[in-house]
């Protein structure tokens, strides 16, 4: 992005999302929420693939891993802040003693593993009932920073006449680690590590030449990632209140890929934007129903506001990789750039390039 | 003893429909590269066709417009929709494929809705009592025709020209096309016979002692296709046979001791097929029998 496009963008679309909790209603808010979670996930996930090349279908896994800390540690008793950094750390170490296994695997054989990771999870989560709650899941502790809380009472806060109730105050709270996310991953893509995990992207031999210690970096990559999907869990499990196994199934690794795909992969603000995209469809279409003559009500038979939500959004990973492989991001720098100045990125990223043949053709 | 004769009978014959399962996965990835995601859904779509038709048209007749139907499906995805990304790496294409298996999937849920369907197969609820082992009669008629499909399969492979063409662009794409072999025909066959694999592996997986045909189906059926080829060797059909064998027996057994296992946890039969793959995939990173991917600089 250029620099003069950045500094025009960058202040209306900070102003208004620290403006929104003045104006909209609960629902946005929370709407708001589950999409703050999902960017903060989705950008960790597209460190993994987009940039460090590591097909990965567990990031489920690592949310719930982050959820599931945080419920268990604040509800042994440690400070909520303390708990989430806990939650975080749990994560990450979680990623970190997965990498030996990920080390050795590519592409593919890679993603199908980590999806194993994703039921072993599911049975944990519904069995471990002593740390987990079992199926019917576990209550998180409401956050509360150095005696502020993030519940409606203590202390009553309203802010030009609008009383600030905990979906404003996490509203808040999210903002902030949203930009503190990005940022960091911002950095780290552009720095030093950022440059040698593209390298072990695009081949691991001529990294290791470079003297990149490949192993090293993709446990670090890993780690990293699911630190920021622990990150994630937190949040959600802050939004949710109360948090079920259901929830970090097969479906939200999958909605994680499609929202990093939809987005772009290797770009941070196309993984935010395809986080939006994907958490705030169906929810959004839900709340509409009745306005939109194409959706069913509940009960009619036609396609519900949940189903065209998943129909669409699985069109939509189809439409992107067919006709734009870069997504959402490629299309925002088509607009940006002039057409001679392009260079159109590729879906590079995704590991698993076919095996060189011996052929020697 | 008896009690583990059992085990031993069923683990085969689930071990046979495993092995179904995993054969239309690997037979696809095995000449495109592709990993088909959607394969658990075309498995849906097969036994969904099976479920809304036989009524009408009599048990052998839906089987047949289920096959006719998924290998269709599978021809429009591998041809129409892969083929315009020829060029784009194998992870790209898969997640295409599950893209169409989020479309697939949900369509056919909310068609099948609260509806019972079931396959009604002529075995019905069945059991065949071998010498004190009680099995249910579906699973071995799955066995004989997951024998019969993979034995007709292999021979085909090893001896016509389809066979040599498909394990030439398998192993060299380049020299195959050099030597006159169209990969595009043979990458479409690929998707056609493992659209109608599906459809028969879709029967079997829904009929009885399983629940039905409901909306989770495909999703169960990926579950068992992908430990199953991935242990066995993605690229490997010999490999979809053992991996299926591997995860019938892992799931009948864990299943069948629970009490045993009770320490691991309440229904640890569904994930002990995964906890196979990972300790199998720690020594062996490609697999059972898959291929290793060559590095050359």
């Amino acid at each position: 992005m250029s620099d003069r496009v950045r500094l025009l963008l960058w202040p209306p679309v900070v102003l208004l999302a620290l403006a929104a909790p003045l104006e909209l209603a609960g629902f946005w808010l929370q709407t708001g929420l589950f999409a703050m979670a999902a960017v903060i996930g989705a950008i960790g996930l597209t460190l993994l693939v987009g940039v460090t090349g590591q097909l990965s279908l567990g990031h489920a896994f690592f949310v719930a891993v982050g959820a599931y800390g945080y419920a268990y540690l604040a509800g042994i008793g440690w400070p909520p802040p303390l708990a989430a950094i806990g939650a975080v750390a749990l994560a990450g170490l979680a990623g970190a003693l997965f990498s030996p296994i990920a080390g050795r695997l590519r592409g593919i054989y890679l993603g199908l593993t980590s999806l194993g990771l994703v039921f072993l999870g599911q049975h944990i989560l519904t069995n471990a009932t002593a740390v987990t709650g079992g199926f019917n899941g576990r209550d998180a502790a409401p956050f509360n920073l150095f005696g502020f809380s993030f519940t409606a009472t203590d202390p009553e806060l309203t802010v030009l006449d609008v009383p600030f109730g905990p979906l404003e105050r996490l509203w808040y709270l999210g903002l902030l680690l949203v930009a503190v996310s990005w940022w960091y991953a911002g950095n780290l893509a552009r720095g030093r590590p950022g440059r040698a995990l593209v390298a072990v992207r695009d081949s691991e031999v001529a990294a290791a030449v470079m003297g990149v210690d490949v192993r090293r970096y993709k446990a670090a990559a890993f780690t990293v990632s699911s630190a920021y999907a622990g990150l994630a869990g937190v949040l959600l499990a802050l939004a949710f209140g109360r948090i079920v196994p259901e929830s970090f199934g097969f479906l939200l690794s999958i909605d994680f890929l499609a929202m990093i795909i939809i987005g772009g992969l290797g770009s941070i603000g196309g993984a935010a934007a395809g986080a939006v995209f994907v958490t705030a469809l169906p929810l959004v279409l839900n709340h509409y129903s009745d306005a939109l003559p194409f959706l069913a009500q509940p009960g009619e038979a036609g396609i519900g506001a949940a189903e065209a939500a998943r129909l669409l959004y699985g069109a939509a990973i189809v439409v992107v990789l067919l006709f734009a492989p870069g997504g959402l991001a490629q299309l925002a720098r088509r607009i940006r750039t002039p057409r001679s100045a392009r260079h159109e990125p590729t879906t590079a990223g995704l590991a698993d390039r076919p095996a060189p043949r011996a052929d020697g053709l | 003893m008896n009690h583990f004769l059992t085990l031993v009978v069923n683990g085969l014959s689930l071990g046979c429909l495993d092995a179904l399962i995993a054969l239309g996965f690997v037979i696809v990835f095995k000449a495109t590269r592709v990993v088909n995601f959607a394969y658990g859904s075309l498995l849906l779509l097969g036994a969904y066709v099976i479920g809304r038709a036989h009524a009408a048209l009599g048990f052998a007749a839906a089987v047949l417009l289920a096959l006719v139907v998924t290998a269709a499906v599978a021809a429009l995805i591998g041809v129409v929709l892969l083929r315009r990304l020829r060029q784009a790496d194998p992870g790209a294409l898969a997640i295409v494929t599950l893209g169409v298996d989020i479309v697939l999937a949900t369509d056919l849920t909310r068609r099948i809705g609260t509806d019972l369907l079931t396959t009604g197969d002529p075995w019905g609820a069945e059991v065949v009592a071998l010498g004190g082992i009680q099995v249910p009669q579906t699973r071995v008629a799955a066995a004989v025709v997951a024998v019969v499909l993979v034995a007709g399969f292999l021979a085909v492979v090893k001896f016509t020209d389809w066979g040599i063409g498909l394990r030439a662009s398998a192993e060299r794409p380049a020299t195959a096309t050099l030597m006159g072999i169209r990969l595009r025909r043979v990458a479409a066959s690929a998707w056609v016979l493992a659209g109608g694999l599906a459809a028969i592996a879709g029967l079997f997986f829904t009929a009885f002692p399983s629940p039905g045909i409901t909306g989770g189906v495909g999703q169960a059926a990926l579950g068992a296709a992908v430990p199953a080829a991935v242990l066995g060797g993605l690229d490997s059909t010999t490999g979809a046979l053992i991996g299926g064998m591997a995860v019938g027996f892992t799931a009948t057994f864990a299943a069948g001791y629970q009490d045993q296992l009770a320490f691991l946890g309440r229904g640890f039969g569904a994930v002990a097929p995964y906890v196979v793959m990972l300790l199998v995939l720690l020594v062996r990173p490609a697999g059972l029998f898959g291929s290793k991917e060559i590095t050359r600089v």
